[in-house]
């Protein structure tokens, strides 16, 4: 009810959501025990493993851990991701 | 069976001391021989907030120390009848007493008492590690913002880590007008995120400063929704099935009003 009284007035940016979401991440990052120099280790040793078969861009090259919701449950769960861009494909020409 | 039970947050500031004072209280105005254990040796609080700093003759160093014997360490609370307090030094520093001396001290205790409650210091060092070494069961607390749940969530590895597995959240100072707002976060996400049974929820409340001002404990005033929420709690450590108070009544003219046309919960 409350929420549905929340929707009417199109007041999305609570600062308890805010919080709530923030902490979400911010303990998975703590229960992983992930630090910043491990992450860097992981992105070190993918961009070596993937440069081995595609010219990658590893200035570009971003990886994180953040949540997305599963289908089923709607439950938020800990996803790691990389976004990693492609600089050559075969035939391309370097520049 | 005699319980010993640690309250505990990691952060510090989000009412330790005032849950160990009123839910040792509750528990002993159920009929039950209970013992608060102040461990935060160096910072001890649990004295005052329970109104018999005056007297403090021995300590829990003194115990351990063998400077005395455990009775004469143990403060009668007069007003309650099988409430004692055992006071933490005040002039030593947090690894006085190890975690042996702790388990030794607790299943001394356990002896002569119904449960030992036991006020844990803020942190994650050996303050934290001694006080937890002779808990059967852990309590922690938590408010709702982002800073103290966090802390909560680490403590509740680390417990588990110690392997104190009976876990149970009481979060406190509620602000249930807040939570409506959307300003505060809501009970159940904080269930949700720590992912522990919920034992107890505790609005906040302005008695709660008055009568720790007057040395006495919030559950002795009956006026007190934070002291029936603590009460509520100790029901529940005894095994009780209690309704969740209902934070959401009265608290002011937009919930009257709410209430008035049907848009309450």
């Amino acid at each position: 009810m409350i929420n549905a009284i929340k929707n009417l007035f199109g007041n999305k940016d609570q600062s308890g959501d805010v919080a709530k979401d923030r902490l979400q991440l911010l303990l998975i990052h703590d229960r992983m025990n992930c630090s910043t120099e491990l992450l860097e280790m992981m992105k070190a040793d993918i961009v070596a493993v993937i440069s081995k078969y595609v010219d990658i861009d590893d200035e570009e090259f971003d990886i994180e851990i953040s949540t997305m919701e599963t289908d089923e449950t709607h439950k938020k769960s800990p996803v790691l991701s990389a976004n990693i861009p492609i600089k050559n494909i075969k035939n391309q020409k370097k520049k | 069976m005699s319980q010993v039970i640690v309250i505990t947050s990691g952060k510090g500031g989000v009412g330790k001391t005032t849950t160990t004072a009123n839910i040792g209280t509750a528990l002993s105005l159920l009929g039950n021989k209970v013992v608060l254990l102040d461990a935060d040796i160096g910072l001890r609080n649990l004295d005052v907030v329970m109104g018999l700093e005056n007297r403090i003759v021995y300590d829990i160093v003194d115990v351990v120390e063998g400077r005395c014997r455990v009775k004469q360490a143990l403060i009668k609370d007069k007003r309650y009848e099988g409430l004692y307090l055992m006071p933490a030094a005040q002039t030593r520093d947090k690894d006085a007493v190890s975690p042996e001396q702790m388990k030794k001290l607790c299943e001394q205790l356990r002896e002569d008492f119904d449960y030992i409650v036991i006020d844990c210091p803020a942190g994650i060092e050996q303050g934290f590690k001694n006080a937890i070494a002779g808990a059967d069961r852990a309590i922690v607390i938590a408010t709702p913002e982002i800073s103290a749940v966090r802390d909560a969530d680490r403590i509740i590895g680390m417990l588990e880590a110690h392997e104190v597995r009976d876990q149970a959240l009481v979060i406190n100072r509620v602000r249930m007008n807040m939570v409506k707002r959307g300003d505060m976060m809501a009970i159940e996400d904080v269930v949700d995120l720590l992912a522990i049974d919920l034992i107890g929820v505790v609005p906040d409340d302005e008695l709660i400063v008055t009568t720790t001002n007057r040395g006495e404990p919030a559950v002795s005033d009956g006026n007190s929704l934070a002291g029936m929420a603590f009460k509520n709690i100790a029901s529940r450590i005894e095994g009780n099935e209690v309704d969740f108070l209902d934070l959401d009544k009265n608290n002011g003219f937009v919930d009257k009003l709410r209430t008035m046309f049907g848009f309450g919960n």
